[in-house]
């Protein structure tokens, strides 16, 4: 299977409604390189599906144009468009064997017998199938099922791959595995795949680039890692986690420098970046990551310059294997965590209701939009 | 059944509750009460098939009443012999070929209706309604009214015609309503996939919707055959000259006074139940031959 010349996607303007007056995706704009993993993520509901949907063409936009390798490909069907889908729970042919199921696009489009199940096979091995090959899908694991799947919608040598939530019919142990397969197998068809979910631990393992959504509109795309340590507004903050929230308006802006204070918080001090702009009286969040809060006792050596802190109390610890969940009274409303690695916990244990500082380095801090 | 539901709840209450769990016996009281409430049951709704049945086993000097006279294949002779019983094996053969001809027509009917009742669409539950309403419309006076139409219409009431039309009246909202049932677990999933691998329409319903359906479509056609191979009030006015098997027997309860009504009974249950098992045969039959041709060990 050679690399799908041309795999790479441009949406714009992208916009979908059902009734006429609602819009479930909304004027989304995206390039996705050829070759590419890119993730969807988003609460159901936000739209993430029926964009994949409309990719395959199972759904037409209600504007917008979907280019596929320099060629608009609203209106063609699946096989002119050279996508392949596979569908949430798999949708496998309940009455044909594994091998059958896979040979299906072959069966369609009238190659004989003997050749279509020659290149089953062939496939088959790629996805490690072969003593399957008889089985019905009934007769299959989950995970199984999903190799399947995955060798039904490839033989049609796709230059883009879609899945729908293809990993939420596993349990958990299942799903970390099945992970990486598909991460394996898109290397090695060397394709785009665009991949749905609603689970961000999912979309930042998997994913080159991860397109964060909410209500039919993309809120931030990138790396994983840029969107899940600089998240740029407090939505895709919440949403992947990992991160404190400090709600609270500017008092001073000095240069490099806001303080920022809120009823229950003491001045804190965060650094200033050239967006979004900040002045003295508007009402900002602030985030913090969980894993950079530092937890030190009151009344001990005293702070080192650059570093702040706010006092509070544990409500709260929950041991997570290599880490401890800290949970702190720190604002009202509002949740506050620290993960404290396991060893460190131990070398000088919290209790539920003791007083703690909990500090940061002032550069770990970011103002979200 | 009684003796699980009651265990859980006995083993809480033992102390208090000594009427539904006894310490010492396996079954509880209730178990003795409801078997025998289950075993009426039964009686009640075969014990008159069965009368009939062994009533027909009589020997020459048979009557319509017990006590049982004898023991023979009299009366089954008599059936096959005898001009005065009627003309069983011509209502015998329309009877089965008008069964043929509602099937298919039930069949296709209903599958149709299952495919277009998967979208809404505006006024679906008015159209809904109108093919499940004649099932509540006395089936008498339907088919009087479909010879009235048939004779208005200036076609002669035959088997093959009025009674078609009056039997539908009666299989098709039965078979719509079976076609529902196996269409909600149609997953439309499944059509999608087809068309994503490139499948055309007709290739999509002939490859995956009618294979997957299949157990419900024979369960359709079993419906549609039996309802109309013993179908009375709606074809009474509607059968034309020619009767059909119920028919049949119903004149021969007027005129007939011997056993070999019994027997008619008799041949004609045991011609359903041969079609009945022949169908679940052929069932069982592709299910086994699915199976052997897997060559893995099903986990």
């Amino acid at each position: 299977m050679t690399a799908g010349k041309g795999g790479d996607i441009e949406l714009a303007g992208l916009s979908k409604s059902f009734d006429g007056s609602t819009y479930v995706v909304e004027g989304v704009n995206l390039k996705i390189p050829d070759g590419a993993y890119c993730c969807f993520l988003g609460p159901s509901g936000c739209g993430k599906t029926t964009i994949l949907r409309m990719v395959a063409g199972h759904e037409d936009p209600t504007s917008g144009e979907i280019v596929i390798g320099g060629e608009n490909v609203v209106g063609l069907p699946p096989l002119a468009r050279r996508t392949a889908m596979m569908f949430q729970s798999y949708a496998l042919f309940p009455h044909l064997s594994v091998r059958d199921n896979i040979a299906f696009a072959l069966r369609v489009r009238g190659m004989s017998k003997q050749e279509r199940y020659a290149k089953a096979d062939e496939m088959m091995d790629k996805v490690q199938l072969g003593e399957l090959a008889d089985r019905l899908p009934a007769q299959l694991s989950g995970g199984q099922q999903q190799r399947v799947a995955l060798a039904r919608a490839a033989i049609t040598e796709p230059r883009v791959l879609l899945l729908d939530e293809p990993l939420s019919a596993l349990d958990e142990q299942l799903r970390i595995q099945m992970r990486q397969e598909l991460r394996r197998m898109q290397r090695q068809l060397g394709i785009t795949f665009i991949h749905v979910t609603h689970t961000q631990l999912e979309a930042i393992a998997l994913a080159d680039l991860v397109v964060v959504m909410e209500k039919g509109r993309i809120k931030q795309t990138g790396p994983a890692r840029d969107v899940y340590a600089s998240p740029k507004d407090r939505y895709v903050a919440e949403f992947l986690g990992g991160q404190n929230l400090i709600r609270g308006r500017v008092q001073t802006v000095n240069g490099h420098h806001a303080v920022v204070t809120a009823a229950d918080l003491r001045g804190i001090e965060v650094p200033l970046t050239a967006a979004p702009r900040v002045a003295v009286g508007d009402d900002i969040a602030v985030a913090v990551r969980r894993d950079d809060i530092e937890l030190v006792r009151p009344g001990g050596a005293p702070l080192p310059a650059g570093v702040t802190s706010i006092a509070s109390r544990v409500l709260a610890i929950e041991y997570q294997g290599y880490f401890l969940k800290v949970m702190l009274d720190t604002m009202e409303g509002g949740e506050f965590i620290a993960y404290v690695p396991e060893r460190k916990f131990y070398g000088d244990p919290f209790e539920v209701g003791d007083v703690v500082l909990a500090t940061w380095a002032v550069e770990h801090a970011r103002i979200l939009t | 059944m009684t003796a699980g539901v009651a265990t859980p709840m006995g083993s809480r209450t033992a102390t208090r509750s000594r009427a539904i769990a006894p310490r010492s016996s396996g079954r509880p009281w209730t178990f003795y009460v409801l078997a025998t409430v289950f075993v009426l049951y039964v009686a009640a709704l075969y014990g008159p098939m069965i009368c009939i049945y062994v009533l027909s086993f009589q020997d020459v000097r048979g009557g319509l009443v017990f006590p049982m006279k004898g023991l023979s294949l009299h009366w089954f002779v008599d059936l096959f012999t005898q001009v005065r019983t009627g003309d069983v094996q011509g209502s015998f053969d329309r009877s089965i070929k008008l069964a043929i001809l509602v099937t298919i027509i039930t069949v296709v009917v209903s599958f149709l209706a299952g495919m277009g009742f998967r979208r809404r669409f505006r006024g679906d539950s008015i159209v809904f309604y109108l093919m499940i309403g004649s099932l509540v419309a006395p089936g008498l006076v339907l088919g009087i009214g479909t010879g009235l139409l048939f004779n208005l219409l200036g076609i002669e009431a035959h088997w093959y015609t009025a009674a078609i039309g009056a039997q539908l009246s009666w299989t098709l909202p039965f078979g719509v309503l079976v076609m529902f049932a196996v269409m909600s677990r149609f997953d439309r999933a499944w059509e999608e996939a087809a068309r994503d691998l490139g499948a055309t329409r007709a290739q999509t319903i002939w490859l995956v919707v009618i294979p997957i359906l299949s157990p419900g479509i024979v369960a359709v056609a079993l419906f549609g055959f039996t309802l109309s191979y013993d179908e009375f009030a709606r074809t009474l006015q509607t059968a034309g000259s020619l009767n059909t098997l119920p028919l049949e027997i119903w004149s021969m309860t007027l005129n007939v006074t011997s056993p070999s009504l019994y027997a008619l009974g008799t041949v004609t249950t045991l011609i359903s139940f041969l079609i009945i098992g022949a169908c679940l045969g052929a069932i069982s039959l592709i299910q086994k031959r699915r199976a052997a041709t897997l060559g893995g060990v099903p986990r």
